[in-house]
């Protein structure tokens, strides 16, 4: 594991930034990161380099308490705050750093253009970082995450300030960091970035996990299924809320007192196909679910799994109470 | 990065941040224009007593001490003035601005950080010092063919109250925002500096508790206790013995040896304090 904390928790005052956090990012991975403001993202990417010190819990960085020397030359950074010194040009910036990471002459001459196109400042690599803009800064912030060539590198909102060009270049970056088997510790609200990169997610609320896993993982917990069949009795329908909450195509649920289909008896209107909108725990009742439709005699020509978005997903756990 | 190594890289980035802010120029420029105005000043004047105390040498001596003195004590302040400017926002103003978020997270310790700083600032006031007193007191030799006594330990001296300045300067950036560590750094040269007089004053009156009073707020802050120790040593004997200044710059008694090997020794326990409230400190 190249990240692992455990009950990893920071107070400011009566503040509760972040509170028992426990996880942990394995080689290779993008991990995302996501939570409303103030939920404690920055804080906790803080802890994990050393620049915050816990209140209580661990944190341990590629085996090593964060922070110490011994591995930093293997880690890269974009803080969320990303403003460097008005008074150098971006070259000067990047040899400044390269030199802070051990990098000799050589190395820095040649990654150090190498990485501005990448970030797409070649031809403002003399001009002083006090005239760049806010996107400029981030660029340039970036490629100074990515010059010692780390095996683990913190992004902390890294499109925050970028066009939609740039959130589609850093996209790719990412994409090619994994590709390099670079891990990645992505801090973002940009829900559609995190679903197009992240092989894992962890959304936190007022400084906790509340939800962990893979994509997949995630969106595939709540579920819903689309069920298309025809001959459906409204008791057929209604055995089907033993997996969970369906609701018809016409927006009510099946089984409300107000529902006009509650004679169990009669065959719902529109008899050659009805829709219905099942919410399930997980898929692994669907070939339950199919097999009781068929018995009850349904002609089923449809059970199809919906998966949720990212950010549906994480509109949900907001609405959570704790 | 092996610690020397570490120390060496955030030094030179001081340096390279004086050059390209144009501070390096500003102060090089301004410490030619001082040194050219005293030195104009001083012939001018030197000729002119020439006139009218024509004859006794020992006579001139009285006056050209005054002059070098008050160069010097010029000089004092300017580094006294230039170890705050230069140091106080270091590193206050790297954590305001987050700047220092991608420092500390290279392989470096934190203590190098503090005491790279320390050593590009130090070593650039320390070479403004010398260059500058040891220019005056050229410029004097030239014209008037005078040298007052120990110059080498005084020079010495005026730098060592320039790293005290600068250490404590240092110091509060860890803790405090730039503004209020500029503010309690000045209060505190300003109370030792009064703290000074009340001293040369209560020694004269052969007043035990105004003494005292001095050497306290000399043990609090140091710097000013430098400086009259440097005028001490630098005055010709016979002025010495008249028992008070005969300027305004000098000093009629010297803070002792002591005092010395204690402001070193507060300059180095002020950097140990300072590398240990950055290291807590969250950035
Ligand atoms: N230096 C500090 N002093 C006091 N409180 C702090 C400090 N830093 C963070 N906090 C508090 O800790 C909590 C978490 O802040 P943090 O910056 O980690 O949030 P975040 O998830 O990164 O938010 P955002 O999405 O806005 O960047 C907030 O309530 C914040 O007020
Ligand atoms: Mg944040």
């Amino acid at each position: 594991m190249l990240i692992e904390t455990h009950n990893l928790r920071k107070t400011f005052g009566d503040t509760v930034a972040v509170d028992s956090l426990t996880l942990s990012v394995g080689a290779g991975e993008v991990f995302g990161f996501l939570g409303p403001n103030g939920a404690g993202k920055t804080t906790t990417v803080k802890m994990l380099l050393g620049l915050v010190a816990p209140t209580a819990g661990e944190a341990r960085l590629l085996d090593h308490r964060p922070g110490d020397p011994a591995i930093m030359g293997r880690v890269g950074f974009l803080p969320e705050q990303f403003r460097f010194p008005a008074w150098l040009t971006a070259g000067d910036f990047l040899d400044v750093h390269g030199r802070l990471y051990g990098l000799p002459a050589a190395e820095r001459r040649a990654r150090i253009p190498r990485l501005l196109a990448r970030v797409g400042l070649a031809d403002r690599a003399r001009s002083r970082l006090g005239e760049y803009s806010k996107g400029m800064m981030q660029r340039v912030g970036l490629a100074q995450a990515l010059l010692n060539d780390p095996a683990l590198v913190f992004l902390d909102e890294p499109t925050s300030g970028l066009d939609p060009l740039g959130r589609r270049e850093v996209r790719d970056l990412i994409h090619e960091l994994r590709a390099a088997g670079v891990t990645v510790f992505l801090n973002s609200h940009f829900l559609s970035e995190v679903e197009v990169t992240c092989d894992r997610v962890a959304i936190v609320k007022r400084g906790r996990v509340v939800r962990i896993g893979t994509l997949a993982e995630l969106t595939r917990q709540t579920t819903e299924v689309e069920i298309r069949a025809a001959g459906l009795t409204a008791e057929v329908v209604m055995g089907l809320e033993r997996w969970g909450r369906a609701i018809a195509d016409l927006g009510f649920g099946i089984a409300d007192s107000a529902s006009p289909i509650r004679n169990p008896q009669s065959e719902i209107r529109n008899a050659d196909s009805a829709r219905l909108t099942l919410t399930i725990a997980s898929e692994d009742v669907l070939p339950e679910i199919t097999g009781y439709l068929v018995q009850s005699g349904a002609r089923v020509y449809a059970v199809a799994p919906q998966r949720i978005s990212l950010e549906e997903l994480f509109m949900r756990v907001m609405e959570e109470e704790e | 990065m092996n610690g020397l190594r570490g120390s060496v890289e955030i030094a030179r980035l001081t340096f390279l941040e004086a050059r390209m802010r144009k501070m390096l120029w500003a102060i090089l420029l301004l410490g030619a224009a001082f040194l050219i105005l005293y030195a104009i000043g001083f012939h001018l004047i030197y000729a002119d007593i020439r006139e009218h105390m024509s004859g006794s040498a020992a006579r001139l001596l009285e006056p050209t001490n005054f002059f070098v003195m008050a160069g010097l004590y010029a000089i004092n302040f300017l580094v006294v003035m230039l170890a705050v400017l230069t140091s106080v926002d270091t590193i206050a103003g790297e954590i305001a601005s987050g700047t220092i978020q991608t420092i500390v997270t290279k392989p470096l310790r934190r203590w190098q950080v503090v005491v790279g700083k320390w050593l590009g600032l130090a070593l650039m006031l320390g070479v403004f010092t010398v260059v500058m007193c040891a220019a005056l007191l050229l410029i004097v030799k030239l014209i008037a063919g005078y040298m007052p006594n120990n110059p080498v330990t005084a020079i010495g001296l005026i730098v060592l109250e320039g790293l005290v300045v600068l250490t404590l300067s240092i110091l509060g950036g860890t803790r405090l925002s730039t503004l209020t560590t500029g503010v309690v750094v000045f209060m505190l040269y300003g109370l030792a500096f009064i703290a000074g007089w009340i001293e040369q004053i209560g020694s004269v009156l052969r007043s035990d508790a105004a003494v005292n009073v001095g050497i306290v707020v000399s043990l609090i802050m140091p710097s000013e206790a430098m400086w009259k120790r440097a005028a001490y040593l630098m005055q010709p004997p016979f002025l010495r013995e008249l028992g008070f200044s005969a300027t305004p710059f000098g000093a009629a008694s010297a803070p002792s040896e002591a005092m010395v090997v204690y402001a070193v020794l507060y300059t180095v326990v002020a950097l140990a304090v300072a590398v240990r409230w950055f290291n807590r400190r969250d950035l």
